[in-house]
């Protein structure tokens, strides 16, 4: 709760259906099974299958910020756009360079 | 006794260990029995219930990190001369092996988890509101959660000392010598679960903070307005909530591995080891830029202020911080330069983590050119910043020698990168955070710490910290590799080791003349009767001190920086003082004392799942649910302080305009 100024409770906030939380809540559940489902049966190689994980991965974060966080929504100045976009490199940052990373490219090099 | 009593305390109470666990033991006893005893004789327990226990007050909450960090100092550095002992002189036998291994891994695990971390959130909540002028912060009932997290979080790891046994594979516990097979025993569960829930509390301190400074600031006071510790806060935040949760997955991994029997990071069942040091370090390099930049910011405020200048640069300070914030995600490869992952990867990381010494290096000069000309006063706060300084580039510079990533594999893991990150993190962190401590003093208390005692503190202090870690760089040179519990007497590291050991005891002796200092200043320091003993330039100094518990009985309006030390030019402080006319009910949050109880419950969380209890740690959990539950359907959690409490809260602080 806020005290002053207030960041909760504001008048005007727009009230918002329950069915947008749960198309939300369903295609969360479902990006996720299908992540594991591909993971757990080894249907695709391992290079390809980085990609769709990835691809997935991507739309799970556009259905947590369109459908819980409401990203298309708000008012006041935009700090939120600006964090997002940081938010947005720290992610590719941290998860392309891991893939490289603990790739080791060196050894890879070596033994192809 | 009862053979099952035996069985017992030989498994759990480790009796066999031999007397410092008996020590310990009765210690700990003596000191419950003398808090329970000193309670009840004074009639505190509901004192300690209504103001403290139950608070939502972000200066309380403050004050409660603030005695968490020092005991937690206490008890890591304890550690520390614990391992120096045992390294001084070579074939100890001070310590056992096994002994050895816990305590630098309680050692390290401490001092940045429960030492740093509370140290920093302490300044954050006793600073921050007050700095830009808000009543509280954004959310004070998930602050108070934050605390209690922290709280049960570090008992829950300290626990392990007397009940089971320690973490002991070091505290970044890597596998596959944390996983199950090497590494029986709760002692890694503590670790992984105490880490586990103090992290949660902290990514919430973050957000707390950022929607605090973003959401919160007095009318009038714009980004380019706000106090540097303000903007450091904003700094370490974001790393915060960026850093946080890939620590919070990685062990996350290594809890399953280990208590639910998957295989993320065992190699036989095709688990990959590495990716939990990859993991751990996408937190853990981002961490100490966490710890380091408030205490940037602290010394930001003090050479403002000791120096009776505008800070140097005031805008070349802010996006300093906010670069390194932002290059502090692309250096963490370097912690495992020599895993082999490769040129170009190395040559990548080598180059960012050259490059994050820039900005840091513009804030060094900046701190010298606010200085330069300026007339300096010699207080406790400035010492040590000016101590900071050549403490902090010679840290700095040792550290480009690692970054340097063929350099690196003479260096990796040797004493010399030991002697290198505890320059930085006591030069810069622990310096930092007595500087501050020293300086917002006044503000929390209502007296000043004693001068004469706190020079002392600052010298014992200071010399035992190079008389201590000087001779590591060289040590690191002469092959000598961290975590050795013992070492031959041909080396020739005999020498080397035995000083830095007595520089050790010399630091000790530094902070018992701190406990000293602040025991003897309760009775006969300097008390501050006009809320503003150093001559301050931010809002909290316009304060009474200590602050009453809504801060400000109207919010002022900011036109400029450092708007009170403009007020004081112009003569105008007496705009600040609130009118009687000009009072209005404050809106208020309530305590509460669920967040006391989901710590309480996270702890049992903890406690179950250490000892793979699921029926306890479900419980826990179910606990921490009812908590949430509890909390989305309670409606009063506010109220108003009515006008009249105000104006005589005000009056009697003589501040009535």
């Amino acid at each position: 709760m806020a005290v002053h100024g207030g960041v909760t409770r504001e008048p005007g906030h727009k009230k918002h259906k329950a069915t947008q939380y749960i198309v939300g809540y369903l295609s969360s559940l479902i990006l996720t099974a299908i992540a594991f489902g591909l993971a757990l049966t080894h249907t695709m190689r391992v290079g390809p299958l980085i990609v769709v994980l990835t691809i997935l991965a991507g739309l799970q974060i556009v259905v947590q910020l369109y459908f819980f966080m409401h990203i298309t929504e708000g008012d006041g100045p935009p700090f939120h756009a600006l964090f997002l976009i940081l938010g947005l490199i720290f992610t590719f940052a941290i998860a392309l360079m891991s893939v490289w990373i603990m790739g080791f490219p060196a050894f890879m090099a070596q033994v192809s | 006794m009862p053979s099952g009593f035996m069985q017992f305390a030989d498994k759990y109470l480790m009796w066999k260990e031999g007397p410092m666990i008996w020590g310990s033991d009765v210690a700990i006893l003596l000191v419950s029995i003398g808090i329970v005893f000193v309670l009840t004789y004074f009639h505190k327990w509901k004192w300690l219930w209504r103001e403290w226990i139950t608070t939502v007050d972000h200066k309380k909450i403050g004050i409660m990190y603030l005695i968490c960090a020092l005991l937690m100092l206490f008890r890591g550095g304890a550690d520390a001369e614990l391992l120096r002992t045992q390294l001084a002189i070579p074939n100890n036998h001070f310590l056992s092996a096994e002994h050895y291994d816990q305590i630098f891994t309680t050692h390290g695990t401490i001092m940045i988890l429960f030492m740093a971390m509370p140290f920093i959130f302490a300044l954050f909540n006793i600073v921050v509101p007050l700095q830009i002028g808000a009543r509280d912060v954004a959310f004070p009932y998930l602050n108070a959660i934050s605390f209690w997290l922290f709280f049960f979080a570090a008992m829950l790891f300290n626990l392990s000392f007397v009940f089971g046994g320690s973490p002991d594979a070091s505290w970044v516990s890597y596998p596959p010598l944390s996983e199950l097979g090497f590494d029986p025993g709760p002692g890694e569960n503590y670790y992984l679960l105490a880490l586990q829930i103090t992290g949660i509390g902290s990514i919430a301190t973050g957000i707390n903070f950022l929607a605090t400074i973003f959401k919160m600031r007095a009318p009038g006071m714009k980004l380019m307005h706000m106090p540097l510790f303000t903007w450091s806060t904003v700094a370490a935040c974001v790393v915060i909530i960026f850093a946080f949760p890939a620590l919070a997955i990685a062990i996350a991994l290594l809890t399953l591995d280990r208590i639910f029997g998957t295989h993320f990071f065992t190699i036989l069942h095709g688990g990959n080891p590495m990716m939990f040091v990859n993991l751990f370090w996408v937190w853990g390099h981002p961490e100490v830029y966490i710890v380091v930049l408030p205490a940037f910011g602290v010394y930001s405020e003090v050479v403002a202020t000791f120096a009776r200048k505008r800070i140097f640069g005031y805008s070349s300070m802010v996006a300093s911080l906010m670069l390194i914030s932002v290059i502090s995600y692309f250096v963490w490869a370097h912690h495992f330069f020599t895993m082999g992952a490769g040129a170009d990867v190395n040559t990548f990381f080598a180059v960012a983590s050259m490059l994050v010494g820039i900005p840091t290096g513009v804030k060094v000069f900046n701190w010298l050119f606010t200085m330069y000309r300026g007339r300096i006063r010699m207080t406790l706060p400035m010492l040590w910043t000016i101590a900071f300084v050549p403490c902090f580039a010679i840290g700095g510079a040792t550290g480009i020698m690692l970054a340097a990533a063929p350099a690196d594999y003479q260096y990796h893991n040797s004493y010399f990168l030991i002697a290198h990150f505890h320059q930085v993190l006591i030069g810069g962190v622990v310096f930092g955070m007595l500087a501050g401590m020293y300086y917002w003093w006044p503000k929390m208390f209502g007296f000043k710490l004693d001068e004469r005692l706190g020079r002392w503190a600052f010298w014992f202090f200071n010399i035992g910290f190079y008389v201590c870690f000087m001779p590591q760089y060289a040590l690191g040179f002469m092959g000598m590799q961290r975590r050795m519990y013992t070492y031959p007497a041909d080396m020739g590291w005999n020498t080397l080791n035995l000083i830095s050991t007595i520089g050790a005891y010399i630091m000790a002796i530094g902070f018992v003349f701190i406990v000293i200092q602040v025991l003897y200043s309760v009775k006969y320091g300097e008390r501050d009767l006009t809320g503003d003993p150093w001559d301050g330039r931010t809002l909290e100094w316009s304060l009474p001190s200590p602050a009453p518990h809504y801060n400000f009985a109207v919010i002022p309006t900011v036109t400029s920086r450092d708007v009170w030390w403009e007020l004081k030019e112009q003569g105008r402080t007496d705009e600040l003082k609130p009118k009687a006319e000009d009072i209005k009910p404050i809106h208020m949050p309530k305590n509460s004392a669920r967040p006391f109880f989901m710590g309480l419950a996270f702890f049992v969380a903890g406690f179950g799942f250490v000892f793979d209890s699921m029926w306890l740690g479900f419980l826990g959990l179910a606990g921490v649910v009812a908590c949430l539950i509890a909390r989305a359907l309670e409606y009063n959690d506010d109220y108003h302080i009515p006008v009249h409490e105000v104006v005589e809260t005000e009056a009697t602080l003589g501040r009535l305009g």
